[in-house]
């Protein structure tokens, strides 16, 4: 009974709240392809206005963010792939689930610490963070870093997103799991764009405003 | 008649053994002499009748498991190829050579090619995958099935718990308790059933119990594998979609 009860958690908390934010930051981070560095500006600081901040982000994202990131680990180091005797299609999307996982996983943590947690440490403020992003993503090393865990993290969503489909007897027969993986693989397509433009538009000079500060970050991590 | 004169075929195959249940497996080569129309299982026969290994020295012949010959009974399943099937089902002529055959190593090896699919039952009986008709006194008939009904359950009960589907699950590991997919069609045939569906709540609860219907990954892996055809995944989504109702009625109490 724990163990049905835990997965159907780690299966609801993948999708609301986890992949909703995952969604809202990829329109957030998308302010700064429409809007420049003032729109990216101004988009976070209507995030960071909305009102009891603290608790959406502690049960809209922290919580859920470590439930389903521990669990998962567990989930990833209790399968075993066996794409050497079934090269399918579908055991591919299986294994690359867990791969990516964990390696979005690790990429988040990274995230986390680069950014959210250095504003809890007083160290930049939110109007400084496009001028962070715009010091890290003009790094070759750290640019790269970024694209994988962006690429793992949008097929983690949207891979996860068809199989919690599956999991909450949404879809059933083949006919509607053909079409939600369809559906699912190009909404994988699409985030992976958008996130993957907004990450380039950071690497603009416009961006450059804040980089005196976010230098002095640097040298202090 | 230069033909008739060459040497016959020889077919080379490179079984995985094991003496007992604890030793550590080995490989052994043969080769046999090619028949048309031979399968893993005749070749099998032929190694028992003459057991010499590839390498001219007597050898013990190789155990397996095989009942019906005609791939209804799930006993003969073991890994040819790489592939977990049927021997008596695996034609020669449509194999690679080498043929390498191995036990199905998710269950416990008996001895070279028998397994022991005990987990398999056991979990048919943690499912209750039956319909309990018994009583003191005359029942009667029970309600009718649908003829439509009927064709497509009729699938699901072509299961013969061969455990092909669970030596294909990458969940079904000594890390995890999954029951496997088998059990979980299983349990969409009885709950489908007109006087099974009495029972439903007892299955479904049975399923959402460690190791049941929560194990599935969704690799999707055993549809493939299956030498019945049967629509496992189908079976698996039904049964998360009769447990997530099922939880939530539990909650809600009705």
């Amino acid at each position: 009974m724990r163990g049905f009860y835990s997965r159907k958690i780690h299966s609801l908390l993948g999708v609301i709240p986890l992949g909703a934010f995952f969604l809202e930051h990829m329109l957030t981070n998308f302010a700064a392809v429409e809007g420049g560095a003032s729109g990216f500006t101004d988009s976070v600081l209507f995030l960071n206005s909305l009102p009891l901040v603290f608790f959406l982000e502690l049960f809209g994202i922290w919580l859920p963010l470590l439930y389903h990131g521990v669990y998962g680990l567990y989930i990833a180091y209790q399968s075993k792939p066996n794409l050497n005797r079934f090269n399918l299609e579908r055991n591919w999307r299986y294994t690359l689930q867990r791969i990516t996982g964990v390696v979005t996983f690790i990429f988040i943590v990274w995230h986390v610490f680069e950014t959210r947690f250095q504003v809890t440490l007083g160290n930049v403020e939110h109007e400084e963070l496009g001028g962070l992003m715009h010091n890290i993503v003009t790094q070759p090393l750290l640019l790269s870093f970024y694209v994988i865990g962006i690429v793992a993290a949008s097929f983690h969503f949207a891979n996860g997103l068809w199989s919690f489909l599956i999991s909450w007897g949404i879809t059933v027969g083949p006919r509607s799991q053909r079409v939600s993986s369809v559906i699912c693989l190009g909404l994988f397509v699409v985030v992976t764009f958008m996130f993957l433009l907004s990450l380039v538009t950071f690497r603009d000079s416009e961006f450059q405003n804040t980089v005196a500060l976010a230098q002095s970050l640097k040298n202090l991590i | 008649m230069a033909e008739t004169a060459a040497a016959p075929k020889n077919v080379k195959f490179i079984i995985t053994r094991q003496d007992e249940p604890q030793s550590s497996s080995y490989t052994e080569e043969f080769d046999l002499p090619y028949r048309p129309g031979m399968n893993v299982i005749s070749a099998l026969m032929e190694i028992q009748r003459n057991p010499v290994n590839a390498k001219g020295d007597n050898t013990v012949p190789v155990c397996w498991d095989s009942n019906c010959l005609e791939e209804v009974c799930g006993a003969c399943s073991m890994v040819i190829n790489g592939k977990p099937r049927q021997a008596c089902a695996a034609l020669i002529d449509n194999l690679e050579q080498p043929v390498r055959i191995e036990p199905m190593k998710t269950f416990p090896v008996v001895r070279d090619l028998v397994i022991d699919r005990t987990r398999m039952f056991n979990a048919l009986k943690r499912v209750k995958a039956w319909i309990p008709i018994d009583g003191t006194y005359d029942l009667g008939p029970g309600p009718r099935m649908p003829e439509k009904k009927r064709q497509w359950a009729y699938e699901l009960s072509k299961c013969m718990t061969c455990g092909v589907c669970l030596e294909a699950c990458p969940n079904v590991n000594e890390k995890t308790n999954f029951i496997g997919p088998a059990a979980l069609s299983q349990v969409r045939l009885f709950n489908a059933h007109p006087t099974g569906e009495m029972n439903a709540d007892d299955r479904l609860d049975a399923v959402m119990e460690d190791g049941g219907i929560d194990g599935c990954g969704n690799s999707q892996n055993c549809v493939a594998a299956c030498p019945k055809g049967i629509p496992l995944t189908t079976s698996i989504a039904e049964i998360n979609k009769q447990s997530t109702k099922h939880m939530f009625k539990r909650w809600l109490g009705v």
